[in-house]
């Protein structure tokens, strides 16, 4: 434990023991106590003591070190997921706080260790983020700054397009999809024949020929197509087929790696932060604390949980979340009895008590992600009791209000934000689009527009990589447009429906 | 720290902007009278990074609290600190902090002035001694005694030696530290500005808040060249007077216009403050060009040629356009000194041009 006071480090292995009573379980946790202005460069840095240079971490750290110095914001914990974990404290926090953080960063290493989402992650990716700055670093002795850092940007600029359930996901291998594409190849399409001696009068030769004909000329329109299938992780396409140089292949393979590393900790924020909480203030308030430090615990913990009225604070929703899950399976207020009771006085007091909630708990953390684990837990009464609501942008009077309390609403809002990280949804159409070598994106619209000038600005970018001109579907003021950039001008159009013709529905 | 690259780079990328825009920041008054180690905050356009992303209108989002519909719940933002659910929406201008020195840096840029080379005795260097530092080694004598009781202490607590109830510190040699010191080198070069600005009743406000901006950038550039530069401040009418700076920046003032007043009295300051063979001498002066009568402007005629332009740096004359000057001492002195590199004319048109005549004046690096 490398700079840990006496003090400190006393009070952590009493943590640490805990936390291990409590049934978490996590890997070996590292705490280092650095100073203000070190932990505004790691988290900049997000998380990670080397990263390859780039002025976005400058403009991170500027806007962190300028919050600090005026007292807007502080950052508390920052824990990064490898093995072992490592976790900063800020050297000045109140003894208190210290433990509070401890305890909360043991929540997180729990989590990352026993999370299914997280199990695909690179747990030495602290040596990977270091090895992709020093790649960088040759690059830019090679090639120059500023190209360098140009083409990264443009990287960055695409960084979201990546398929964030694809590491999860076995799919076929396309030869298996060929073979049993290739089996039915000369019989599905003609008329079933029993008898031998009939074949020529129910299938023709006349008809057999048209047929295979029609087959044919279908097989060449979808092989015209490129990629057959709708491709989501656009940046693994522009890696395998972009005609990049050999260095920026490279650098965009580091980016797409990178996005893929921080994507788990976006689709599970809610939950863990919740779960995190959640401990903190178990273990804080039941074993650590001793009497002259509950004010200043409450203080900070109500802090870390307040949630405004126009913020989404992941804390709140998570940890009221897990409390409320816990309690519903101590009562046993779950299954289909309880779903089927209409009587509200009895589903009030309703008590089997099964002792379930602990166990449950603990099932959640490792099973959910934040789209299901809110899809499944969060009910009617859980909104009522938050207190929650719907907010939307009024046009007349120019400002954010409340729309509704509708659960359904509510809830429908909440999920769409989680879902794939509340970015659009973007595919790769056609690679080869009206026959020449134009990249044809697909926005799957749920409502919600593109950003105009971010949007052109992106197109900008994605031509920048292909080298083709470079087309964006999407709905736009309620039309369906294509948007063209052919690195000149940029163009749009509006169009019949959404999907461009010649793809296949 | 490694940040600090990007945090450089970033600011880099930052001041390019300014750049590119820096007519907009620098006919702004705002910044006038701020001192060259004074911040100033500068609007800009958000730097981002574009992605595929929704619009801010449309969005809405999942709020907690009282309220009834229709309720405003103010623009969303992220709450405790805690972004990532959603990220901002993209028309924020960001606002960057710039010292006045390092726009004028900017400015020199832009404008691509040259380095000025001070006049005569260039490089009087004085070497001094300052006991700043402290090191691990040193003479006794100098032994820093708080700074090695608090190293022991620091190393009594974190090794757990420490006993608040008997708090006896023993150093051992590696917590001691001695002072210790480093030669500071001041570079002597020694120049005086003197401004000058016509506040007569044909000078408009928009008149004279040109010449202010233009003195105020012309000032910070020279600023940045001659450390301790020195800087006077005239106005005149038909009398002229020396002000202090606030006052120069801020005066309004009224009456006829006798520009050899002002010259006089310049003249009377260098001579008994500035020996001219020790200091770089710059008058500026900034007028509509209406001086009160054809023989004043001869007497001032005389005296730029007697004095001024023998004994300073460069004579510099700004002439800011007027509806009630007739700017006749501009195509004066034009007549008078039509190839003389030692004054330089200029003609500030509008606050646009500010920038046109400062690199006039400064561009020749004198």
């Amino acid at each position: 434990m490398a700079n840990l006071t006496p003090e400190l480090e006393k009070a952590r292995l009493r943590i640490a023991k805990v936390a291990a009573n409590c049934g978490l379980d996590y890997f070996e946790t590292i705490f280092e106590i650095i100073t203000y202005d070190q932990i505004n460069q790691f988290a900049a840095y997000g998380g990670f003591p080397v990263r390859y240079p780039h002025w976005k971490f400058g403009m991170e750290y500027e806007h962190l070190s300028k919050s600090y110095e005026y007292g807007l914001s502080k950052i508390y914990e920052m824990v990064i997921n490898t093995d072992p974990c490592y976790a900063y404290l800020m050297e000045g926090n109140l003894l208190m706080d210290q433990k509070l953080v401890m305890a909360h960063v043991y929540g997180h290493c729990d989590f990352f260790k026993n999370n299914i989402w997280f199990s695909k992650t690179n747990r030495k990716m602290m040596d990977q983020m270091a090895n992709h700055a020093t790649r960088i670093r040759r690059y830019i002795d090679r090639y120059g700054q500023d190209r360098v850092e140009n083409f990264i940007d443009v990287c960055l600029s695409l960084e979201n397009l990546i398929d964030r359930h694809s590491p999860y996901v076995e799919r076929p291998t396309s030869r298996s999809k060929e073979e049993s594409n290739s089996k039915p190849e000369n019989e599905s399409h003609l008329l079933k024949v029993t008898r031998p001696y009939m074949r020529d009068y129910i299938n023709p030769p006349e008809f057999v020929r048209d047929q295979q004909k029609k087959r044919h000329e279908e097989l060449e329109r979808s092989q015209r197509k490129f990629p057959v299938e709708s491709e989501r992780d656009v940046l693994k396409f522009l890696l395998q087929y972009a005609p990049l140089e050999d260095w920026e292949q490279d650098v965009l393979s580091i980016i797409r790696d990178e996005a893929y590393y921080f994507a788990p900790q976006g689709m599970t924020k809610v939950m863990n932060e919740g779960w995190a909480s959640y401990w903190h203030s178990r273990i804080m308030t039941e074993h650590i604390l001793n009497d002259s430090e509950i004010i200043d615990f409450a203080d900070h913990h109500s802090g870390t949980v307040a949630m405004q009225p126009n913020g989404f604070n992941p804390y709140k929703i998570g940890i009221e979340l897990m409390r409320n899950i816990e309690d519903r399976w101590n009562k046993g207020q779950f299954g289909r009895e309880w779903e089927e009771c209409d009587d509200i006085k009895e589903k009030k007091h309703w008590d089997r008590k099964l002792g379930l909630g602990r166990q449950k708990i603990f099932e959640v953390r490792k099973i959910y992600n934040d789209v299901t684990f809110l899809d499944e837990f969060m009910t009617e009464d859980f909104c009522v009791q938050n207190k929650f609501f719907v907010y939307r942008f009024n046009e007349k009077t120019q400002r954010f209000e409340i729309d509704t309390r509708d659960f359904k609403a509510i809830k429908a809002k909440l999920l769409f934000q989680l879902t794939n990280f509340g970015q659009p949804i973007i595919r790769v159409q056609n690679a080869n689009f009206e026959n020449r070598g134009e990249l044809l994106l697909e926005h799957l619209y749920e409502g919600i527009d593109l950003q105009p000038d971010y949007m052109s600005q992106t197109l900008r970018n994605v031509y920048k990589i292909w080298g083709r001109p470079v087309c964006l579907v999407t709905v736009m003021d309620n039309e369906a447009q294509i948007f063209r950039f052919d690195g000149q001008e940029f163009v749009h159009k509006n169009i019949a429906s959404p999907l461009p013709q010649g793809s296949p529905a | 720290m490694a940040i600090k690259e990007d945090h450089n780079r970033f600011r880099d990328i930052i001041k390019g902007r300014v750049k590119e825009d820096l007519k907009k920041y620098v006919s702004h008054g705002e910044m006038i009278g701020k001192r060259e180690k004074e911040f100033v905050k500068i609007p800009l356009p958000h730097i981002d990074i574009p992605t595929f992303r929704y619009g801010p209108k449309q969005r809405g989002g999942v709020g907690q609290g009282d309220g009834k519909s229709g309720d405003g719940v103010g623009e969303p933002g992220d709450g405790s600190g805690q972004g990532q659910a959603g990220s901002e929406p993209g028309e924020h201008l960001l606002e960057v902090e710039l010292s006045i020195e390092e726009l004028a840096d900017i400015l020199g840029e832009k404008l691509e002035l040259p380095r000025i080379l001070p006049k005569g005795n260039k490089n009087i260097d004085s070497v001094k001694t300052k006991y700043t530092g402290l090191a691990p080694v040193g003479p006794e004598s100098l032994r820093h005694f708080k700074s090695s009781y608090k190293n022991a202490l620091k190393r009594y607590v974190s090794s757990g030696l420490y006993n608040p109830e008997d708090p006896v510190i023993i150093p051992i040699r590696r917590d001691l530290e001695y002072r210790t010191y480093k030669k500071v080198v001041k570079p002597q070069t020694k120049a005086v500005v003197i401004y000058m600005m016509d506040v007569s009743g044909s000078m408009g406000e928009e008149q004279k808040e040109i010449v202010r901006i233009e003195s105020f950038w012309i000032n910070a550039w020279l600023k940045k060249h001659y450390k301790g530069l020195e800087t006077r401040f005239i106005i005149h009418d038909a009398a002229a007077k020396e002000v202090d700076e606030e006052t120069f920046f801020r005066t309004s003032e009224s009456g006829g216009t006798l520009i050899s007043s002002a010259y006089k009295l310049c003249q009377n300051i260098i001579e008994m403050d500035y020996p001219i063979h020790e200091w770089n001498v710059y008058p500026f002066h900034f007028s509509d060009g209406d001086n009160w009568s054809s023989e004043d402007t001869r007497y001032c005629l005389k005296l730029l040629t007697e004095f001024f332009l023998p004994n300073s740096n460069v004579f510099c004359y700004g002439q800011v356009e007027s509806k009630y000057g007739s700017g006749q001492f501009l195509k004066d002195l034009q007549k008078e000194f039509p190839d003389d590199e030692r004054i330089i004319l200029s003609q500030i048109e509008s606050r646009d041009k500010i920038l046109d005549s400062i690199r006039d004046f400064l561009g020749k690096g004198k």
